[in-house]
């Protein structure tokens, strides 16, 4: 798990990027219970490493983020897209510690799954 | 390929071309045209006083084979050898189709040649009566038909005192009895218009610059400026005449119910047809007729179905309708001259049937009662008449659409089976509703009757509309999302509802627009006050104001293009898009702007964009007030107005119209004596020209209206919905707005003014407010962890001496997708 910013950095209802030390870019994301949610930055329909500007929300239940380009929505749960099937966001382990957002680089969560 | 000839481009036959290019385009088909222009909507001629430029009333459009030559008429048809010649060239053809129409017809009197006498026909027509009435004062109208009525209102609209002579007893002899004629005419001579019933004129003189007409009632003699004749019209046979083609006794080529003319090679459609002995005058007989040649020639054995004379219209501002007979066995009328309401329905003998009727002064029954004319009586007729509620269901078969010849059944299928859900895509789906219109209510009703609900709610969220979510927030003075969705909506919301109430509470001035929870309700522009691009980048408009900008400025932009390495583009709202600009650069490139005098230009935001002009009467030969300084008035009063939708304008210096203003959604025209105000205009995806709200008002005025126009759509849009779909969609359409923003109809004018008050003293810069607010700054950053690293995956590469988005970016992970676990604090 990498730390990446004190919890309060990140607003309601938004998310922040987070360069990892492999260079891979997360997209995190505060909702307005304080739950976090740690999804893949990278847009997989414009290829642009975008989805931490997405708005999120919930469809029917489900906590969502919407792409900022194009709007597809995605699950922050599982990361699949709710508008087409065919295409995922990778998911990321997040947690809380002693103030700090942490962010688990993929290889982590697969171990400790 | 088949040679096919249409000798006239009138509605009729441009009705045909579009009939006969769908059944079958390998027809190559030539169209001879007398007039300059090329078809265009001769019902609704009077339109061109009001505002109306001959562009809008153009039919045109572009067919397949189909090649028209204006202002070329047919001057002879050699029928032998199959030839039609003009003064230009020789057409050979395999068809040939007339579709010639009318002219006026004038009496013969003496001096109906003098300078100063015209019909009413054609454009050319109109735009000589204009140009004759410059500087006039009075006109008489010969004619108080149909035709003349419109003449009138020609008349009026351009500023004469208008007298009105009419031969028969009284008003629209052809269609109303002399009850409905009487009252009719008591509505006329309310808007202070002469009419004179009973009466011919009989010669016309000369008399010191102006006219004199004699009348054959003694002692009765009109001196005016300018006479119009408008007393019928007559087939333009004389060419089929030459050619030796069987014509009616009183004009007209005869044909057969299938259009054909006694040389079964040439057919005559529309006014110059005379269908087994009879010419109709109206329009939708005529494109009747265009559909069974447009059959014919595709070979099918389609024959005229009979002519619909129904006809409804708005006189003088009077609703006028007749259908059906107009005389049977039983008929019961009523009367009500203090409202000046005039209604006759001919029934069946033993009253159940209803055969046909005529409407004066309310015509709201007219489409239930036309497409019923030989069925049922539909309802009470104490309704009927009075106007009352009327309950009552079509047969299937009853005509809704006289002009398109469109069933009730045809409407509820395409309801039900093509799935149309408003009346836009019945329009598209049927053809209803697309000439004269009057069908349209009945298309609202068959919907509600189909079953179509039409849902305004924003979202799964919140079961209200854009408008009630605003009359919500403003009434209830809520302030947040999440106490508005606590208490008005479900769930944790979404992207259609967040910005949309983001909006509501941006155009009701709550402070800066990044402030406290606002911030998490902004859409991707908003909420970094920049236009995000396909590759993550932005993009930065600053505001120029009218489009005037000083030289010192444009290098600026220029500099700070140069240092941030921005690609550069003047936008088509007269100003300067920079792109390619990283998020973490934003608040940078923004503080050199703002030094230099720059602010935000909202071009991210659902706000007003730019206000265009032209170069005004500072510099242009021909403006004739300053377009310029309006332009910048107006664009600095409703900078950072928050809306349903973006919002453009525009300010031309003179009818020249360079700034496109009709294209906008409050568009602005100068006159000789102050500003025309024209509202719902839109460019984009459905063009449509704005309408005329506002003529000749000062500066005072046509601010005032705007102020009112902008904030009674924001009160009541729907979301994302542009000016011009919503004035289409308001009840009553531009009356009904001018009724409320300019008459106060709804005691509404005071609240919308102190809304626009509150917006003005409000309003503040919304690149300042970030750059001067270290917690607001703190977001524009690449990476929460790396502030200043710039995100590895944006590439450019240089096209034509700037940068562009390089093809693609790498994608760095392509693992499966592993579950995540959400952690609570």
């Amino acid at each position: 798990m990498q730390s990446i910013c004190a919890f309060d950095r990140i607003i309601p209802g938004r998310g922040v990027a987070a360069l990892l030390e492999d260079g891979t870019q997360v997209a995190v994301f505060r909702l307005h219970d304080d739950s976090l949610y740690a999804v893949s930055n990278l847009d997989p329909f414009m290829d642009a490493n975008v989805m931490s500007r997405g708005l999120v929300g919930d469809r029917g239940g489900e906590p969502i983020v919407t792409s900022p380009l194009l709007k597809q929505a995605f699950s922050l749960k599982t990361g699949a897209c709710l508008d087409d099937e065919m295409v995922a966001l990778e998911v990321f382990a997040v947690e809380v510690l002693d103030g700090e957002v942490r962010v688990g680089v993929n290889s982590e969560v697969k171990a400790s799954a | 390929m088949s040679k096919l000839v249409v000798i006239g481009d009138g509605m009729v036959g441009r009705r045909f071309l579009e009939a006969v290019t769908q059944r079958d385009p390998s027809w190559e088909v030539t169209v001879l045209c007398e007039e300059p222009r090329p078809a265009y909507d001769r019902v609704r001629l009077s339109a061109f006083f009001d505002g109306v430029s001959a562009e809008e009333l153009s039919l045109a459009s572009a067919l397949p084979n189909v090649e028209v030559k204006l202002g070329e008429p047919a001057v002879s048809i050699a029928r032998t050898s199959k030839v039609v010649y003009s003064d230009k060239g020789e057409y050979p053809y395999d068809k040939l189709v007339f579709a010639t129409g009318s002219y006026a017809f004038v009496p013969p009197m003496e001096g109906a040649d003098l300078e100063g006498v015209f019909v009413y026909r054609t454009i050319d027509d109109l735009e000589a009566i204009k140009a004759h009435s410059a500087g006039k004062r009075h006109g008489v109208v010969i004619g108080g038909g149909l035709l003349g009525l419109e003449a009138a209102n020609a008349l009026k609209l351009l500023g004469l005192e208008t007298q009105i002579v009419e031969f028969a007893p009284w008003l629209m002899a052809r269609q109303l009895d002399e009850a409905g004629g009487g009252i009719l005419k008591q509505h006329i001579e309310k808007l202070g218009i002469g009419v004179d019933c009973g009466t011919g004129g009989t010669k016309i003189e000369a008399v010191d610059g102006r006219l004199r007409m004699e009348t054959n009632r003694e002692g009765i003699a009109y001196d005016t400026d300018l006479i119009i004749f408008a007393a019928g019209v007559r087939p333009r046979d004389q060419l089929a005449r030459e050619a030796g083609i069987e014509v009616g006794e009183r004009g007209g080529i005869i044909t057969d119910l299938s259009c054909a003319t006694s040389d079964p090679d040439v057919y005559a459609i529309g006014e110059v047809a005379a269908m087994e002995g009879m010419c109709y005058g109206l329009v939708a007989p005529g494109y009747s007729m265009a559909e069974v040649v447009a059959d014919r020639l595709a070979g099918g054995e389609a024959t005229f179905p009979g002519a619909d004379m129904s006809t409804k219209l708005k006189l003088l501002g009077v609703d006028v309708a007749q259908f059906g007979a107009m005389d049977g066995p039983l008929s019961t009328t009523y009367l009500d001259p203090a409202h000046g309401t005039y209604a006759k329905l001919i029934l069946s003998d033993d009253a159940t049937t209803l055969l046909g009727g005529m409407l004066v002064g309310d015509a709201e029954a007219y489409p239930l009662l036309r497409a019923s004319v030989g069925g049922k009586v539909p309802g009470k007729l104490a309704d009927l008449l009075g106007g009352g509620e009327i309950e009552g269901s079509l047969p299937d078969g009853a005509q809704v659409c006289s002009c398109n010849a469109v069933t009730k059944g045809d409407i509820m299928s395409a309801i039900h089976e093509d799935g149309c859900a408003d009346v836009p895509a019945l329009k598209a789906c049927t053809k209803a509703g697309t000439s004269c219109g009057s069908c349209v209510p009945m298309l609202k009703q068959l919907l509600k009757e189909g079953g179509v609900e039409v849902s305004n709610a924003v979202c799964e969220h919140f079961t209200q509309s854009r408008a009630e979510l605003f009359d919500i927030v403003k009434v209830t003075g809520i302030t947040t999302f999440s106490e508005l969705i606590a208490r008005y909506g479900t769930g944790a919301g979404c992207d259609l509802c967040k910005p949309t109430v983001a909006s509501i509470l941006a155009s009701l001035s709550n402070g800066h627009i990044l402030e406290g929870e606002q911030a998490s309700l902004q859409d991707t522009n908003d909420h970094f006050l920049a236009n995000m691009q396909r590759n993550g980048t932005y993009s930065v408009v600053p505001r120029i104001p009218g489009g005037e900008i000083t030289p010192d400025k444009l290098i600026v932009i220029g500099e700070v293009a140069k240092e941030f390495d921005l690609y550069t583009k003047i936008t088509g709202g007269q100003r300067i898009d920079m792109f390619g600009a990283r998020v973490e650069d934003l608040p940078k490139i923004w503080r050199k702007l703002v030094d230099a005098g720059f602010e935000s230009g909202h071009a991210y935001g659902k706000a007003l964009r730019t206000v265009k002009s032209c170069v005004g009467t500072d510099w242009c030969r021909y403006g004739v007030q300053d377009s310029v300084k309006m332009a910048i008035d107006l664009e600095l009063r409703y900078r950072g107005l928050r809306s349903p939708h973006k919002l453009k304008s525009a300010v031309s210096g003179c009818a020249r119209e360079c700034a496109e203003a009709r294209g906008k959604d409050f568009g602005i025209i100068a006159t000789e004596h102050g500003w025309n105000l024209y509202v719902g205009g839109n460019g984009g995806f459905t063009p449509r020209h704005a309408d005329l709200l506002l003529s000749d008002v000062d500066s005072e005025t046509l601010v005032r209206t705007i102020d009112r126009f902008l904030m009674f759509y924001i009160s009541t849009a729907d979301r994302l919905q542009r000016t011009s779909k919503w004035v289409e969609g308001l009840e009553g359409g531009i009356e009904y707005l001018r009724e409320v923003i300019v008459d106060d109809k709804l005691g509404i004018c005071g609240e919308l003014d102190a809304l626009m008050e509150k917006h003005v003293e409000n309003y503040a810069d919304e690149w300042k407010g970030v750059i001067d607010d270290p917690e607001k700054l703190e977001r524009f950053v690449s990476f929460v962890n790396a502030p200043e690293a710039p995100d590895p995956t944006i590439e450019f590469e240089e096209v034509r001496g700037q940068k562009f988005p390089a093809g693609t970016t790498a994608r760095s992970h392509s693992t499966p997708v592993a579950l995540g676990t959400p952690v609570r604090k």
